[in-house]
């Protein structure tokens, strides 16, 4: 557990993110307020439509804020070009997704090379797959493996460039619940190991438990700030 | 509206850029179909309207010289309609403008009037002043070569007399359409010239008072050429006649009927190759592009929507592009054909042009390629029924990829993670791929069919004149004359060598096979003329017998020991049978030849010569042609360089044009293929390319992976597209070939490096379209789509 003295990794400020749709404004993010430290350990809980992907996908460089400031460490992503924006996925940011995204013509350790070879220090990819649990399907290709697996190459991929960042969007959405725990046991694995600040962003409240916080979003504002004073190991958590 | 209705406006506003491609391959198909077509047609029209509207003649005879009371005769022959006769000279022309020898052919025309027959159209001008001798009127494409207006003034020889005179007006005849000095292998504007001047005028210049030495007649209706012909062959045999004719060998109509059998060639096949690759290419990509609608067919079915009516949705769709395509393909069309017939009229002197385009060009060309594209569409929406609604909504399978061959031979250690994805996404579809190597290919392939031309006409007149003919200067008599003169030519300033010829008018037969022309003997020794084997190597002429060009031999039906009847059109008329020693190679005419000394003992007459071929020293060139001139038994000169060059402007000002339109066509369809091949591919693999960008790849890295392909599968095209572009051409070739051309399949490499460039060219610009389109690449809608 962090130290809440400990300097955030992402200090947000009065951001807010407005979408036009032709003639209507979609308030997706209405003046967000939110420190991210190093090392912790937070899922962001929310309904559909309360501006939690809007939010992972700005603290990871993938969208920008209509307004406020989204600062990585000493610099405002707000302001950053999309060169930069590009510059800091590569560089400080892992990302885990609902449908996993591999790249289904490489094999799991191409799939993870395909990020270690545009890294600056990367973990070997077998390195990186064997901390997910799949030293033994290293050379299979995507179609070979289930969705349990697939996921867990996903997030080797994320973590082998040893980003400082993961961020995780409904990461065991499309799996079922035994599948979801391991994934889950793959990423707190991660978190406590590497140290990597990890969010992930889910509709799934039972996920909460194992969090050092938990954040819950509501109609674009942060309703709730949670800390948990003892966090749950995935094997207790079910849906 | 209906909402199925609304969803095709969409559907094609949203494909618009690909479907704008697809239109572009329809219209480029269409369009040449209908510019090949639609000109050729237009020719011939043309050419039937200006012979009835200027009543050409149907049969023509020259002779030495006849009285004219022998016309009332002649008018007697059962099936003659009308019979005209006149006077005709060689004449040579001066102009004061202009160095080089001009030859012509004086015609007359009765005083101050319209013939009756071979009507003139006057482009500019009146008919000359019955009264007034000098008054004249000159051919279009001379006066054009020289810009001569009437009132103008040249100098005319004629039987050695020079005589000045003023051009009333600027004259067009159905009998010049294809207006060529006789024997000449190309037209030469600037330097043969047609005068038609008062029949008073003329025969008195000529010697020709009283009597005549040409005539042409029309036969009355149901009748045959032949019978009159023997008739006017038996009154004018004591008159020197050179035997009458049909159409068929009156040199205007014969090269025009074979410019037009060419094009003919040319117009039917070049757009039956361009609308083939069209068709192709609109069925892979009309499949490939309802592919990518597999979901939308799903999710309509599962609505319950039957397969009939999602059919006709998307044959909605796709019939709306054919039908942008075909209609801008049908104008296009329309508008090149015009064009090209106003450049065609460069070549063959019509007084006008009449323009058509028949419905069912239109029409077929449209089926064709509208009829592809349908069916590739089709096939696609068929694959998408066979799967039940909750299958098709799924979004394919995970596609089983495996290691390429490449990487299993132990490559794969250097690729990079992209590079594998482009080799295992290249191996993972071979069908696909190989179809879209094969579309690309027959893109560069018709790029080389319509880029052969230039490196052919380069070809054949090269073999023409460096290898056949090497002589500066060809002086033709106005009737044979004793070798001696030879000699005076020699001594002649400037000249380095001079050697005689002798060339008999003469018609060749085999059985019914017959072929009007003459028997050419040239110095067994000839250091200015040879004849050439098929592998163009100089073979020396045969003392026994002719040397064929193997184009008349085939038209005659010989090979070498075969007799070939020969009957000689002057002097005491010979008829002989001479056997063919052998075959030469020629790409332009047909010639039978032989050793002058034969044909001296044949024709039984001394060492007579009817020209000479001359070598000069350049800078003498200038000088010794106005020298040639003022000798009287000089009937013309002729210069080979100029010659030359003269024809390849006109080539470049016509047909070159074509090959250029044709260009632009193939350059088109190469263009869209290949973009729309990446933009499908785009649309297939947008949600790949878009994990690429989150994970932190740049554009131009996400770029390489999508764009490598293209390229790879472009350079794979190129050589296989040589190929089948080779083949295109042979087959071109051999639908082009006439008695006045076979033109020879010479691929340079120019042709080959301007097809690849404008491939890769094409590449490089769908490639540029592309990469900005993956600018707007939208990373997070890739990534929660699940497909």
């Amino acid at each position: 557990m962090p130290p809440p003295t400990s300097e955030p990794v992402f200090r947000i400020r009065r951001l807010t993110r407005v979408f036009r749709m032709g003639e209507v404004e979609i308030h997706a993010l209405r003046g967000v307020d939110l420190d991210l430290y190093q090392g912790e350990f937070v899922v962001m809980l929310g309904a559909s439509g309360s501006g939690k992907s809007t939010l992972l996908n700005i603290l990871g460089g993938l969208d920008k804020a209509t307004a406020g400031e989204v600062w990585f460490r000493d610099r405002d992503l707000a302001l950053a070009s999309e060169a930069e924006l590009t510059q800091f996925r590569r560089r400080h940011v892992g990302f885990v997704f609902q449908f996993y995204n591999l790249i289904p013509s490489l094999t799991a350790r191409e799939n993870v090379a395909i990020v270690t070879e545009i890294a600056d220090d990367p973990m070997r990819p077998d390195e990186a797959l064997a901390m997910v649990g799949l030293e033994e399907r290293l050379d299979h290709f995507p179609a070979q493996m289930s969705g349990g697996e697939q996921q867990r190459v996903a997030i080797a991929r994320a973590i082998a460039k040893n980003p400082e960042v993961l961020l995780c969007d409904e990461p065991t959405g499309a799996l079922d619940s035994a599948t979801g725990v391991r994934v889950l046991e793959a990423l707190l694995d991660v978190n406590q190991r590497l140290g990597t600040t990890t969010a992930v962003i889910t509709h799934n409240a039972a996920i909460a438990d194992m969090a050092d916080r938990v954040i819950r979003l509501s109609d674009g504002r942060i309703a709730d700030v949670h800390r948990n004073a003892t966090k749950a190991s995935p094997r207790d958590l079910h849906w | 509206m209906r909402a199925l209705d609304r969803k095709l406006l969409r559907n094609l506003w949203s494909l618009r850029s690909q479907g704008l491609a697809i239109a572009l391959v329809v219209a480029c198909g269409v369009a040449t179909f209908v510019m090949s077509l639609a000109s050729l047609d237009s020719l011939r029209l043309t050419q039937q309207g200006v012979y009835k509207a200027q009543r050409f003649a149907d049969v023509f005879a020259d002779l030495k010289r006849a009285p004219e009371s022998l016309a009332d005769r002649m008018r007697e022959i059962p099936g003659v309609a009308a019979l005209e006769t006149r006077v005709r000279a060689p004449v040579r022309l001066r102009l004061d403008t202009f160095e080089d020898p001009i030859t012509g052919l004086a015609i007359s025309i009765p005083d101050g009037r319209q013939p009756e027959l071979n009507r003139l159209f006057l482009r500019a001008g009146q008919l000359p002043d019955p009264d007034r001798g000098e008054q004249v009127l000159i051919s279009e494409a001379f006066a054009e070569a020289h810009g001569l207006k009437p009132g103008d003034q040249l100098a005319m020889i004629v039987n050695g007399r020079l005589q000045r005179l003023t051009l009333a007006g600027i004259a067009l005849s159905p009998e010049f359409i294809y207006q060529i000095r006789p024997g000449d292998l190309f037209p030469d504007f600037s330097r043969y010239a047609v005068v038609w001047m008062n029949r008073s005028a003329l025969a008195a210049a000529f010697g020709m008072e009283g009597a005549f030495n040409s005539l042409s007649l029309t036969l009355s209706p149901r009748h045959e050429a032949a019978p009159v012909i023997d008739a006017l062959d038996l009154l004018l045999q004591p008159w020197g006649s050179l035997g009458a004719h049909d159409r068929n060998d009156q040199l205007s109509h014969r090269y025009l009927e074979q410019e037009l059998e060419q094009l003919d060639g040319m117009a039917r096949f070049l757009p039956m190759i361009f609308i083939g690759v069209a068709a192709f290419l609109l069925n892979v990509v009309a499949a490939r592009l309802i592919r990518t609608q597999r979901e939308q067919i799903g999710v309509l079915k599962a609505f319950g929507y039957g397969n009939l009516r999602i059919a006709s949705h998307y044959l909605a769709l796709v019939l709306a592009v054919v039908a942008i395509g075909s209609l801008t393909g049908v104008i296009a069309g329309a508008w090149l054909a015009g064009l090209l017939g106003a450049l065609y009229q460069d070549f063959f002197r019509f007084p006008w042009l009449q323009f058509r385009l028949q419905p069912a060009t239109a029409v077929l060309a449209v089926a064709i390629a509208g009829g592809a594209t349908l069916a590739g569409t089709l096939s696609a929406v068929r694959a998408a029924f066979r799967l039940p609604p909750a299958e098709a909504m799924r979004p394919e399978s995970p596609p089983r990829y495996r290691r390429t061959l490449v990487e299993r031979l132990g490559v794969g250690r250097f690729l990079s993670q992209p590079s594998r994805m482009i080799l295992r996404n290249l191996e993972r579809q071979p069908i696909k791929s190989l179809l879209s190597v094969l579309g690309i290919a027959l893109a560069v392939a018709i790029l080389v069919l319509t880029g052969f031309q230039q490196g052919s006409v380069n070809h054949m007149l090269d073999v023409q004149f460096r290898l056949a003919q090497q002589q500066d200067l060809t002086v033709t008599f106005v009737e044979p004359v004793s070798q001696r003169a030879i000699h005076e030519l020699a001594a002649l300033p400037g000249v380095r060598h001079a050697e005689g010829f002798r060339v008999a008018p003469a018609i060749l037969r085999n059985g019914h096979r017959e072929h009007r022309g003459s028997l050419q003997g040239y110095q067994a020794d000839s250091r200015l003329f040879a004849v050439l084997d098929d592998q163009l190597q100089p073979i020396p002429l045969a003392e026994g017998g002719l040397m064929m060009t193997d184009h008349l031999a085939g038209m005659l039906g010989v090979g070498p020991g075969d007799m070939v009847q020969v009957q000689i059109q002057e002097g005491r008329r010979a008829r002989l049978d001479i056997p063919v020693a052998g075959l030469v190679t020629e790409y332009v005419g047909v010639g039978a030849y032989l050793p002058q000394q034969t044909l001296n003992r044949l024709l039984r007459e001394g060492p007579a010569v009817s020209g000479a071929f001359l070598s000069v020293a350049p800078e003498a060139l200038a000088g010794l042609h106005r020298r040639l001139e003022s000798l009287p038994r000089v009937a013309g000169v002729s210069l080979r360089e100029r010659a030359i060059q003269s024809f390849r402007e006109l080539m470049d000002e016509s047909v070159m044009v074509f090959t250029l339109f044709a260009m632009a066509l193939a350059g088109s369809i190469a263009f869209a293929v290949v973009y729309n091949s990446a933009r499908i591919a785009l649309a297939e693999r947008s949600r790949e390319l878009a994990s690429l960008r989150v994970l932190g790849f740049t554009r131009a890295e996400t770029a390489y992976v999508l764009l490598g392909e293209l390229v790879v599968l472009t350079l794979a095209a190129i050589a296989p597209g040589f190929a089948i572009g080779a083949g295109f051409t042979w087959l071109l070739t051999r639908a082009m070939e006439t008695d006045l051309y076979r033109v020879p399949m010479i691929l340079t490499a120019d042709t080959f490096a301007l097809s690849a460039a404008v491939v890769l060219g094409a590449t490089m610009l769908s490639s540029l379209l592309i990469a900005n389109r993956l600018r707007r690449l939208d990373m997070v809608s890739a990534l929660k789509a699940s497909e």
